[in-house]
């Protein structure tokens, strides 16, 4: 991977840095990503023709984008458990609600995202005002959501939605050359990750950072805490639609699809690397921790291990993975001193008082594009401040 | 602050063994811990007696009332109830495992409408119903809340595991009032009767026997299986996978818990791997998604034994893939009530009461089609309650009583 790089013109210093970033802690889950779809290809060379590859990073889709909405609200400092109880409502939404009737499509795909919406909404509300802990509010949600899903249904599913609604999570555009078919499911993580890096970088993505790190920092630089807070899990519940809208497509309706997301997905982020606890990480690691927990599903039914003791062999795994990824946050702890200047000089001075808030987020060896304009950004939630200052003084 | 992230890095573990348990195996249904180290070998579950009594079970004409199978039975041993025969409507009180799967969900609706018509004739004033929610504690707890406060005439108890489950059974027993089991056994013949299909292996036999007809030797069979360590289920592969065995096809199995996109995930790896020549299932739920991976990875279908769940039936008509729709009878869910009846009564019954157990073929997927047009993907074919009030909209709104 590093030699392939090598033939960019930029700087050995940069390369070196790249290397080092890999091994290192921070860079773990795409390090162990390559590893493990190296071994993938090397036990089944057909995974690596891009056919094949197409359709695996298809079916990762719907985790990797749940694991996106993971993200904001882990490193917002929370939890969201509900998040597969909401795919799991969502499938059956779509399957019932749609059933054969294609002119239901349009109709119902807007209520499920406003029904999403509005899960988070409750979540977020209730987590902000009422000081519940998160893990108990969502765990709540998983459990009415689930119950709902139960009485509403039965239990069963009465079947599976219009074919054109499912063509999202099932079909693609077709006939195209190398790679065979482009499924929608690969476009619509592309636009969603594509998305959130961009909402990440944003003043009020920056800010979602912040109030992990530090919420009474954020609440007296005047941000609006409870809105930040709860559009964490507004955005978590949307994420959760978009990948429930995939997965009716892909496998169909059922009452135990979308069962284990939010472990997953919680599994996923750490392993990219954010902090449980929030305040630092990066989404794209993030969806990358996504890929990794897949490839390693993958890599043991190639290895054909038995079914009895896989459940062990992948605990280990990710236990051995994800307590590598954390050795990050000692690492940084220690050597946070040396390591942040000289990773952020290249793009510019930064108010040392800047640094720790910024430090937590995308790490500059790793994004690989870097921060268009990272000295605006950064101090970006004091701009809107100044307004909103009134209503916080009032508030606390 | 070191103390803190160490505390994260052990939810993190936690978590990660959460997801695992979460993603693989259905949390609800829990293997009986008993039998847990036996999980580990396929072998253990084996039982050559048990195989080849319901090999033979499976030819046998069965005995009772034609067109009524809920009321057949295969070689039983009569006795006499004459002991408990008493007049006017008793109290039943029912200790049921769960109503965690949409074949226990289509029993439990089935049962309630046959209590309907048992209510009217007198015979039972009301049964009260503890859910154990796949809990042996709970379970236990709620058989002794019976013995001691429900004021019970009749024990009826579908038992979560045999073996922690049995001493509960005992004390039921000791009362001296009848106690009547159904689906999962218990280690104890104290009950009046046990009522059950003929059993895990016959449906390991029939399917396994389908596919080898079917298929050549050295073909490949993936087999989806929904969790380890119930005997039912278990029961089942080790009977196929003996059978495979022997016949030279390839047979590897999974865990899936049911769910469709992990199962999708397995056949798309499978398939990716090399050809694969026949499903094998454990239970229908799911099946759908096993033969779209196929449609979506441009292969032939394959050859396939799935349940009688109606996904699968629809599914297997759409494609006309050759298939077998093996049966775990629905219908036994009507029988402990009827033996409840015949108790009171004080008519002879079963003691071990062996209920006919016979796949649906290509010919009967029409006929079983049709008499279920309009149910729900997670009803089961021959759930039996077609002479009840109530059909066919009970099973078609599906609202769990």
């Amino acid at each position: 991977m590093s030699t392939s790089t090598a033939h960019q013109p930029s700087t050995l210093d940069r390369l070196a840095n790249l290397g080092r970033t890999l091994i290192s802690p921070r860079g773990a889950v795409f390090l162990l990503l390559i590893v493990l779809l190296v071994m993938i290809a090397i036990l089944n060379p057909s995974f690596a023709e891009p056919g094949q590859f197409i359709r695996f990073i298809q079916r990762v889709a719907p985790i990797a984008i749940v694991a996106i909405g993971q993200y904001f609200v882990i490193v917002g400092g929370e939890f969201d458990l509900s998040m597969g109880s909401v795919v799991t409502a969502q499938v059956v939404i779509a399957g019932n609600l749609i059933g054969q009737d294609d002119a239901m499509i349009v109709p119902v795909t807007i209520f499920m995202f406003v029904f999403g919406a509005l899960v988070g909404l409750v979540n977020g509300l209730i987590v902000s005002f009422l000081r519940v802990p998160s893990f108990i509010v969502t765990l709540g949600m998983m459990l009415a959501l689930l119950g709902g899903v139960l009485y509403w249904t039965g239990g069963a599913a009465t079947g599976n939605p219009a074919d054109a609604f499912r063509e999202i999570g099932r079909g693609g555009i077709r006939d195209l050359p190398v790679i065979d078919i482009l499924p929608w499911s690969v476009v619509v993580l592309a636009v969603v990750l594509a998305l959130a890096v961009w909402f990440a970088r944003r003043p009020f993505g920056r800010t979602i950072i912040a109030l992990g790190d530090n919420a009474t920092t954020v609440r007296y630089a005047g941000a609006r805490n409870w809105w930040v807070k709860t559009s964490t899990f507004i955005i978590s519940s949307l994420s959760a639609t978009v990948a429930g809208i995939l997965l009716v497509g892909y496998a169909g309706v059922h009452p135990s699809v979308g069962r284990g997301y939010e472990f997953t997905a919680i599994t996923a982020v750490v392993l990219g690397g954010v902090v449980l606890g929030g305040g630092r990480g990066w989404v794209v690691a993030a969806a990358a921790g996504a890929f990794a927990l897949e490839a390693l599903f993958t890599l043991l039914n190639f290895a054909g291990v038995p079914s009895t003791y896989r459940d062990a062999v992948q605990g280990l795994i990710i236990i051995l993975a994800v307590a590598y990824a954390a050795t990050t946050v000692r690492a940084r702890r220690r050597g946070r001193a040396l390591e942040t200047p000289a990773a952020a000089s290249p793009t510019g001075t930064i108010p040392p008082e800047a640094a720790p808030v910024d430090q937590t987020s995308p790490a500059p060896p790793v994004a690989k594009e870097p921060d268009p304009n990272p000295v605006s950004a950064r101090p970006a939630p004091i701009p809107s401040t100044q307004r909103a200052d009134n209503e916080t003084k009032g508030g606390s | 602050m070191r103390r803190r992230f160490t505390v994260a890095s052990a939810m993190v573990g936690a978590l990660a063994l959460i997801t695992l348990a979460g993603c693989t195996t259905d949390p609800n249904v829990a293997a009986p811990s008993d039998d847990a180290a036996a999980t580990e070998e396929a072998v253990e579950w084996f039982d050559q007696e048990l195989f080849d009594k319901q090999d033979a079970e499976r030819e046998v004409v069965p005995e009772g009332p034609e067109g009524e199978p809920w009321l057949q039975h295969i070689n039983a041993e009569m006795i006499d109830t004459a002991e408990f025969a008493s007049e006017g409507a008793k109290k039943a009180c029912f200790a049921n495992a769960s109503i965690s799967n949409p074949w226990r969900q289509t029993g439990w609706i089935t049962m309630n409408q046959q209590l309907e018509v048992l209510q009217e004739a007198g015979v039972i004033s009301e049964m009260e119903t503890r859910d154990a929610q796949d809990s042996d504690d709970t379970q236990i707890a709620d058989i002794d809340y019976f013995i001691t406060e429900g004021d019970c005439d009749i024990f009826l108890i579908s038992p979560n595991s045999t073996a922690a489950m049995t001493p509960a059974v005992e004390r039921a027993c000791d009362t001296g009032k009848p106690v009547v089991v159904f689906d999962r056994g218990v280690q104890t013949d104290c009950p009046v009767t046990f009522i059950h299909p003929i059993g895990g292996f016959a449906w390991g036999i029939d399917t396994a026997e389908f596919l080898i007809d079917e298929l050549e030797e050295g073909d490949k069979v993936v087999a989806l299986r929904i969790l380890p360590g119930v005997d039912v289920l278990e029961q089942r592969w080790a009977a196929a996978e003996k059978l495979f065995d022997e016949a030279g096809i390839d047979a590897v199995d999974y865990f899936t818990g049911a769910d469709p996109a992990e199962i999708k995930k397995i056949i798309s790896d499978e398939l990716a791997k090399g050809d694969v020549q026949g499903i094998w299932m454990d239970a229908g739920d799911g099946a759908v998604a096993a033969i779209e991976a196929f449609e979506d990875a441009g292969a032939d279908y394959p050859v396939m034994t799935g349940e009688d769940e109606m996904s699968f039936l629809r599914k297997w008509k759409d494609t006309g893939l050759t298939g077998l729709a093996p049966v775990y009878s629905n219908f036994q869910w009507r029988t402990p009530l009827l033996a409840a009846q015949k108790i009171f009564a004080g008519e002879e019954i079963p003691k071990e009461w062996v209920l006919p157990q016979s796949p649906i073929t290509a010919e009967e997927v029409d006929q079983y089609l049709e008499a279920n047009d309009g149910m729900p993907d997670g009803h089961y074919a021959k759930f039996g309650g077609e002479d009840l009030p109530g059909y066919p909209q009970v099973w078609q709104d599906r609202i769990i009583p």
